[in-house]
């Protein structure tokens, strides 16, 4: 028999027949993993299956292959913050992306970390520009864990390290100033917090960086049926732009 | 004794009616509440019923079948349109209550604690099932609140992320409309008991907390 017993951050839950539900929560150890929760759409268990929510999950099944049954414990909820429109916004996009663009059972701790700190920094923070920030590098990591990291060390033209100011849209490759010159509006502009040089961006560069892996995001990662998932992505985008505005 | 056993075996289905009630049998099961055995009952009680319970049931299947429309105002569905509720002059039409789906207008209407009228966005807005502002009854609802004559909009969408996110949209698109905005109250229900609640629940009781007396 396969089993689990991991703590696990719920990515989205499906209805399954009258009662039961399908849910999809990343662990740390096991990456995205699915199951059969029984009396899923109970009043008691659908307060605790709202994805964000962290909550200590324990999985069986026969096989390996069969769907597993699942129970869930809530750890934390994360649904007062349903309220707000940022925060609602940003958790429906990470749990969604994350649904649909990895494997499952395929471990991803670095991914299962930086969606845990996302999440805490919506919870924790009261102001839009302090999370927005987590959520760019999410999504940057979550293009390189699926092998459409970019190159931001080094200039894709000449090889340089330093004045890195813009990437390019066809390579992902950071590009140095005097490489970028006459061809600046072609390129996306490179925040510096990116690349660690800055721990409190401003709300412009994370604006700039979510266009960055936007870009990525829709050529390399959400083909198909998982287009649509950009719309949430634009909605989100919109409300950022406008709570600078 | 081969015979026997042979008539026993599992996998060789008995045959106690006709293809046609095993049919009935089969279409009735299909629907939510009922399994096969169930649906064997109903089937049972409504041949033996005949004249009383058949007859009946089948008149009215057939006349809500022919007449059954979607109401072109709110979405709720019924045999006319407008449908009753819209057609209703004793409703307030200042009120607006927006709903997911047409099993929560009838819900809420069942309590006949709202008296205005009803909108019906046909789902909620989904990111993992693709569904977006143009697949849902929204344009139209603006449509109606820009026509005027609506003084309160409440937003009655579930109380999941999908729901509270449709929400958000809609008090996004409604902005600048000169109508008062509210939202069904999250929190304690009737009968829950603190020990038994979980925390987000909790938190959003505590939030949306009173002053007594």
């Amino acid at each position: 028999m396969a089993s689990l017993t991991a703590t696990a951050i719920v990515c989205a839950v499906r209805a399954h027949g009258e009662h039961g539900a399908i849910l999809r929560a990343l662990t740390e150890e096991a990456g995205l993993v699915g199951g059969y929760v029984r009396g899923g759409r109970s009043t008691r268990l659908r307060p605790i299956l709202i994805p964000g929510n962290l909550v200590a999950l324990e999985l069986r099944a026969r096989t390996e292959e069969q769907l597993a049954s699942a129970t869930a414990e809530l750890l934390a909820s994360r649904a007062p913050l349903l309220a707000e429109p940022l925060a609602a916004a940003a958790i429906d996009w990470v749990t969604s992306l994350t649904t649909a663009t990895l494997p499952e059972s395929q471990p991803y701790p670095a991914l299962y970390s930086a969606l845990s700190a996302v999440l805490d920094a919506i919870g924790a923070a009261s102001a839009a520009r302090q999370w927005a920030a987590a959520l760019a590098r999410y999504e940057l990591l979550l293009l390189a864990e699926l092998g459409f990291g970019l190159n931001l060390e080094e200039c894709v033209v000449t090889g340089a390290t330093d004045k890195l100011a813009f990437v390019s849209p066809k390579s992902g490759g950071a590009v140095s100033v005097a490489a970028a010159a006459g061809y600046e509006e072609r390129l996306f502009r490179l925040p510096g917090f990116l690349r660690g040089n800055d721990a409190s961006p401003a709300m412009g560069d994370v604006l700039d960086s979510l266009a960055i892996t936007g870009h990525f995001l829709d050529r390399d990662v959400l083909d198909g049926r998982n287009r649509d998932l950009l719309t949430a992505r634009q909605r989100l985008v919109d409300r950022l732009k406008r709570a600078v505005a | 004794m081969g015979i026997l056993r042979a008539s026993l075996s599992p996998t060789t289905t008995p045959v106690m009616a006709s293809t046609e009630i095993e049919a009935l049998v089969q279409q009735l099961a299909r629907l939510p509440g009922l399994g096969p055995r169930s649906a064997r009952r109903a089937v049972l009680h409504l041949m033996k019923k005949r004249e009383s319970a058949f007859a009946p049931l089948l008149a009215a299947l057939q006349t809500v079948s022919e007449r059954l429309v979607t109401c072109g105002t709110c979405g709720n569905v019924d045999t006319s349109d407008p449908c009753a509720i819209c057609a209703d002059p004793r409703r307030d039409a200042r009120s607006l209550c927006v709903v997911e789906e047409v099993s929560d207008l009838w819900a809420l209407d069942k309590s006949r604690l709202f008296p205005g009228k009803y909108h019906v966005l046909g789902g909620r807005l989904s990111a993992l099932e693709g569904v977006r502002p143009q697949d849902l009854s929204i344009d139209a609802l603006v449509a109606r609140v820009a026509a005027g004559g609506i003084h309160e909009v409440v937003l009655a969408m579930n109380a999941t992320l999908e729901g509270q996110t449709t929400a958000h949209y809609l008090a996004e698109r409604l902005e600048g409309y000169p109508v008062r905005l509210t939202q069904l109250a999250h929190g304690l229900p009737v009968g829950g008991e603190l020990d038994y609640l979980d925390e987000g629940t909790l938190a959003q009781a505590l939030r949306a907390r009173r002053p007594v007396g």
